[in-house]
């Protein structure tokens, strides 16, 4: 320290430099948080031990000796506890991303409806998003429960649709496809169409900001994605086979398999969550200038393209914070897939699996960083599409 | 304001550890309390079930009260906490309850590595299966690719995967964190099978909407001794739990029941002089008092009136004593004498 510095700045005492207190007080309460965290710790073990609880993670790999209704990945009462954490978790993951997809599109096409000019249009879906989001999720998810099993046939009076579906109160029973070679050509058409269409989506999008000249996209996605692909498939020849449902003593063998404990949740959950991404959504769209879509009618585009091309693009800024609130909110609810016999991670992990290893320090711990880590990545991703789309200021 | 803070948290980890030293000395702690705390199981027939008025019935729900009455001479002083199958295991671990008096099957893991042990076998059960009459099956065997609706978290769901595994049947399994749920969701034509112990299959098919139509059949798929259960760690404690147990039984052997305790006060049989605490201070070695026997046979009975008032000939269940008979009339219930 030179002599300079001193005459410029008074000598104060270490202890009252605000700067050093500063960093101690942070010192101190990270030590703080360090020491309740390894008190609870510690604390936990020396607990378990002393109780003779057995602790640690040799449970992963012995067998669970239990079966499971619902399996995305091979799995018998002789497999591990790990592999039935696993199941668990594609259970879950299954339910939250095809409810996050349909709750997307059902809350949407709810959201716009609300806003409609046609008096019926607006007030139904108004009734829906106050009936729904008022009523529980767990009473929500009970009655349809009991509405789809209660409302469909027993077995024997299957509900025979066309082709060799079934539907009774055990399922929705549907024929299996089996692909045999040459399937393969199709599938390369497919990828092949995929590139295809969004090769000439970008071509367009230069033309048009070059030019101002429209192209029919969506007509041109469509025949590479969906005609090019069948006409392969047709010209090999339909290279498949379907393993239709077969009526047996007790149940319907064969063939796919939707369990009524899948849809009761997957409907729970999309209605309920719907309700709220329509609020989000009208809250969007409402916060869009009136002056943009004036704008847009003098320029004579039609209210469609209006919507698509100048409003919702605005309105997705004000709507994808609250949005991934709501999609980390389906995938928390369908831990209530407990009430319906769903089995997802938290009914196999957090509740079989728990109680026949009794060891449930490790187990909750587990599944709380899995639904952390889970919430995680999806505020993640959806960070990132905000941060694209957001208003960028110059 | 940071001092206090500290202070707060100190106290906060210091008070974990505190409970933690207490857990060794359940029977102080209880009588300290005035309350026993009882896991019990909060939709069972016949072992555990609140009735209309709220007042709890069963077998383990006696079985409380006869430790009740052990301690404070009174067989109201429990409070019952309705545990599901997930549950009680980790309530008896992390001390809400002294006892765990749920229908809980004794097995070496849940013995050994869960901490826990049990104290004896109050009802010898073993798993079945309940169909609808109309499958028009009579044997287990005959439920190959049958849907069985079942509850998680026991052993019943184990069995169940056993027994098909061992038979080669297919089994489709559909689980249910609760009995109430699992039964509900076979009532309505979910599954074609519902299972769990025999006994709680009994007290399950009356509260169907038409029991008539369900029949439970002749296998029993396993091996299901059930009984109370308490935590590692506490000898006194356990030695409590055990002996009221074995006192229930003693009795009903000596033939001394709710309506003769008093007069057997004045018995010159010596087992019957032990047991009610005239001869001896076998009480007093258990940290009760000497007439701890009495006190659970005058206000609850021996452990023939329970089983019949909850389970048997007194109740809506009529089951037999069966493997719960006393060793003497060719069952298996036995118990160390007195002395």
């Amino acid at each position: 320290m030179s002599a300079t510095e001193t005459t410029a700045k008074p000598q104060v005492p270490l202890i009252y430099n605000p700067k050093v207190r500063g960093i101690a007080y942070q010192v101190l309460l990270c030590g703080l948080i360090a020491f309740l965290a390894w008190g609870a710790i510690s604390n936990a073990i020396d607990n378990l031990s002393r109780a003779k609880v057995a602790s640690g993670f040799d449970f992963w790999d012995t067998t669970a000796g239990f079966d499971i209704s619902q399996t995305l990945i091979a799995y018998t009462n002789t497999s591990s506890y790990g592999r039935a954490f696993w199941v668990g978790l594609l259970n879950t993951l299954l339910v939250a991303s095809l409810g996050i997809v349909f709750a997307t599109i059902l809350g949407f096409t709810i959201g716009i409806a609300r806003l409609s000019k046609n008096w019926l249009v607006a007030h139904m879906a108004a009734g829906y998003v106050e009936t729904i989001r008022n009523i529980p999720l767990l009473l929500q998810l009970l009655f349809w429960y009991n509405a789809v099993l209660k409302a469909l046939p027993e077995l024997r009076d299957s509900l025979v649709l066309w082709g060799g579906v079934f539907l009774n109160n055990r399922g929705l029973f549907l024929p299996h496809p089996v692909f045999k070679a040459g399937a393969s050509a199709a599938l390369i058409a497919l990828v092949l169409g995929l590139v295809a269409a969004f090769a000439f989506r970008f071509w367009a999008r230069q033309r048009q900001m070059r030019t101002g000249q429209p192209a029919p996209v969506l007509w041109v996605a469509l025949f590479f994605v969906v005609l090019l692909p069948l006409a392969v498939f047709a010209l090999s020849g339909f290279p498949v086979e379907f393993d239709y449902p077969q009526k047996g003593r007790f149940n319907i063998g064969g063939g796919m398999e939707i369990l009524p404990e899948f849809v009761a949740l997957l409907f729970g959950l999309v209605i309920y969550t719907a309700a709220f991404i329509a609020e989000v959504v009208r809250a969007g769209i409402l916060a869009v200038a009136k002056g943009q879509t004036e704008a847009a009618y003098s320029l004579g585009l039609r209210s469609g393209p209006t919507l698509r091309l100048v409003v919702i693009p605005q309105a997705m800024r004000v709507i994808l914070p609250p949005l991934t609130s709501q999609y980390l909110n389906l995938t928390k609810n369908s831990t209530l897939a407990v009430a319906v016999g769903y089995p997802d991670l938290v009914q196999i992990f957090a509740g079989t699996v728990l109680n026949q290893t009794g060891q449930a320090v490790e187990v909750i711990a587990v599944t709380m960083a899995v639904y952390l880590t889970i919430s995680l990545i999806t505020s993640g991703l959806m960070n990132l599409y905000n941060s694209r789309t957001a208003l960028v200021e110059r | 304001m940071k001092r206090v803070v500290i202070r707060i948290a100190l106290a906060a980890v210091l008070g974990i550890a505190a409970v933690s030293a207490a857990s060794a000395q359940t029977l102080n702690t209880i009588k300290q309390r005035g309350v026993l705390n009882c896991g019990s199981n909060g939709s069972l027939a016949g072992f555990g079930l609140p009735d209309a008025q709220g007042r709890w019935t069963g077998l383990d729900v006696d079985f409380c009260r006869a430790l009740a009455a052990a301690i404070f001479n009174d067989p109201n002083k429990v409070k019952f906490i309705p545990l599901t199958a997930q549950q009680r295991f980790t309530a008896l671990q992390s001390g809400d309850v002294d006892v765990l008096a749920r229908n809980t099957t004794w097995t070496s893991s849940r013995d050994t590595s869960l901490g826990l042990n049990f104290v004896g076998v109050n009802y010898y059960d073993g798993q079945g299966f309940m169909v609808r009459k109309s499958l028009k099956i009579n044997s287990a065997l005959e439920l190959n690719e049958a849907s069985v609706c079942v509850q998680q978290g026991t052993t019943t769901e184990l069995n169940l995967a056993d027994y098909f595994r061992a038979n080669k049947m297919k089994l489709k399994t559909v689980n249910f964190a609760t009995s109430d749920e699992a039964v509900k969701a076979y009532d309505s034509g979910r599954c074609d099978a519902y299972t769990t112990d025999a006994s709680g299959l009994a007290g399950e098919r009356l509260r169907l909407a038409n029991a008539n139509d369900h029949i439970i059949l002749p296998e029993i798929i396993s091996k299901e001794p059930l009984g109370p259960v308490v935590r590692h760690g506490d000898d006194q404690w356990l030695d409590v739990v055990k002996w009221v147990h074995f006192a229930m039984i003693n009795a009903e052997e000596l033939g001394v029941n709710k309506g003769n305790v008093d007069d057997q006060l004045k018995s010159a049989d010596p087992d019957v002089r032990r047991l009610l605490g005239t001869e001896g201070k076998h009480g007093e070695a258990l940290g009760l008092t000497n007439d701890w026997a009495f006190r659970v046979i005058k206000h609850v009975g021996n452990y023939g009136e329970i089983f019949e008032r909850n389970v048997g000939q007194g109740s809506p269940l009529k089951i037999s004593r069966g493997l719960n008979a006393l060793w003497n009339k060719g069952g298996l219930q036995f118990a160390p004498p007195i002395r």
